[in-house]
């Protein structure tokens, strides 16, 4: 079973979160959903620091064993921090895919970006269409 | 996409269902990993319905083999399984493939799932050619087989079957029951543990694998899905076909070179004759990585910045927990220890050859 979404933060249509804290800067990471659907994560690619991303382009890499996925940065934004706990512990993003198992820290470029993106009920919505 | 006749119970597992050269099989029940683990520790069992199973019967059935596959088949004694090759008249390999005697006039082609087709047309036109006297029927659509694999899988198989399984020796089968079904039992698998691989009529095959399922639970034993019978088989250091091998590529540059008998005649025998004579320009070796990064099948392989081969398998071991992988490499720099990078993403990870296979089991 999915973990529900927390209603503390933005969802992409591709399956990622981005959470504003409210300083110019915003956490992103995948989904639950995304997580559940991907399983056995065993690697994660992330970007370096200070790389400059537009929205929806692809801005770290999530590997399961048999697959290989980009995930798109749901913001444009600067890469200030990465979670580099996930090259030793990639199956965080599976136990704590909106916590322990966040990726990247960026700082927002463009904030208006922010209202093309889906609350946590609206996210709900998509996850359920797209499970029937 | 075709269905094996177990679909609608991977569907009530709620396993996850994709494409396999045109069959809809399941990929993951609950995950790769814990099907892997399980498989390595106790046991687990696979829906292998979908590879093909050809008969050939008659007086000259065994001419039909030595004139249509690799392997010398004079010394096969009945109840005996020999892995051989067949190859096209490139020297290249259509499929490797399995060869049951079942008879002294009677014998079993177990081929893999999408060379089913192109096995039985090779050898029925050889069959016409040399016009043997024997016949080819392709019972695959009437077959159905599970593969039954890991530690515990003799534990489990035995209270089902009168058959003695402990002096069921490897690459041996025996013509038996299974909970009263009559059944094929060959100990034999893809996933580099003990185990065994069952054959029973496709409307019987679903009473197998529930019998299976109901005495394999007390001992931990879990259904398993392709996915994990791909880590399993890569760590055993063991090809996939259309993947690793393809038509393209002869059993000189693999390691299938010991499914060559040199001392009898066969389909592609001349132009693998060529082949050895020219001299072999790439081999498949065996790889880690040292660096970052998955390697996965089509990245490319490099030495010095010089391009030197592709991978054709690429994941990460559950058991060794690091990523592996198989790659063509060029010859002059396929032994093993030698170090190599590989292109993910257009990075080039630093990579080592090792010798295969990745994992033996301990007996």
């Amino acid at each position: 079973m999915s973990k529900s979404n927390p209603t503390d933060r933005l969802y992409s249509k591709d399956h990622e979160w981005v959470k504003d804290q409210g300083d110019g800067t915003a956490v992103i990471g995948i989904t639950d959903y995304a997580q559940e659907m991907l399983t056995d994560i065993v690697f994660v690619e992330l970007p370096p620091i200070g790389k400059k991303v537009a929205q929806g382009e692809p801005v770290a890499v999530v590997e399961s064993v048999k697959s290989v996925s980009d995930v798109y940065s749901p913001v444009s934004g600067e890469v200030m921090d990465v979670n580099k706990t996930l090259e030793e512990t990639p199956e965080l993003v599976n136990q704590d895919a909106f916590g322990e198992g966040w990726i990247a820290k960026l700082k927002i470029t463009n904030a208006d970006e922010l209202k093309s993106l889906l609350n946590a009920t609206a996210y709900d919505t998509l996850t359920q269409e797209e499970k029937h | 996409m075709k269905k094996t006749p177990l679909y609608d119970k991977h569907a009530a597992l709620s396993a996850k269902i994709i494409d396999f050269g045109g069959w809809a099989m399941p990929v993951q029940y609950t995950n790769v990993i814990d099907e892997h683990r399980t498989t390595r520790s106790s046991a687990t069992l696979f829906d292998i319905c979908h590879m093909g199973e050809i008969e050939v019967r008659g007086p000259q059935a065994l001419d039909l083999l030595q004139s249509a596959l690799t392997r010398d088949f004079s010394g096969q004694k009945t109840g005996q399984v020999r892995l051989s090759a067949l190859l096209n008249d490139r020297g290249g390999i259509i499929d490797d493939l399995t060869v049951y005697k079942m008879a002294e006039d009677f014998y079993m082609l177990v081929t893999n799932a999408t060379t089913r087709e192109p096995d039985f047309l090779r050898v029925q036109s050889i069959l016409e050619e040399k016009k043997f006297n024997c016949v080819l029927s392709d019972v695959s659509d009437q077959t159905g087989k599970l593969d039954l694999q890991g530690p515990r899988s003799e534990e489990i198989l035995q209270p089902l079957t009168p058959a003695d399984l402990k002096n069921l020796r490897f690459y041996y089968f025996i013509q038996t029951q299974v909970a009263g079904i009559p059944t094929i039992i060959s100990r034999s698998g893809y996933t580099g543990e003990d185990g065994f691989e069952i054959y029973a009529a496709a409307e019987k095959i679903g009473l197998v694998w529930d019998k299976l399922m109901d005495a394999g639970a007390p001992m931990g034993m879990k259904p398993a899905g392709l996915g994990a019978r791909d880590t399993l088989r890569l760590e055993s250091g063991m090809m996939l076909n259309g993947q690793d091998i393809t038509q393209a590529i002869s059993p000189l540059e693999v390691p299938y070179a010991w499914l060559v008998d040199w001392n009898k005649d066969f389909a592609g025998k001349a132009a693998l004759t060529a082949i050895k004579e020219a001299g072999l320009r790439k081999k498949l070796v065996g790889f880690e990585m040292t660096g970052r990064g998955i390697a996965r099948h089509g990245y490319p392989v490099t030495k010095d910045g010089r391009e030197i081969g592709q991978v054709t398998s690429g994941t990460f071991s559950p058991t060794l927990h690091k990523p592996i992988g198989l790659a063509f490499v060029d010859i002059a720099l396929s032994a093993p220890d030698t170090e190599i990078s590989i292109v993910i993403r257009d990075t080039e990870s630093p990579a080592k050859i090792v010798k295969l296979p990745f994992y033996k089991r301990q007996k």
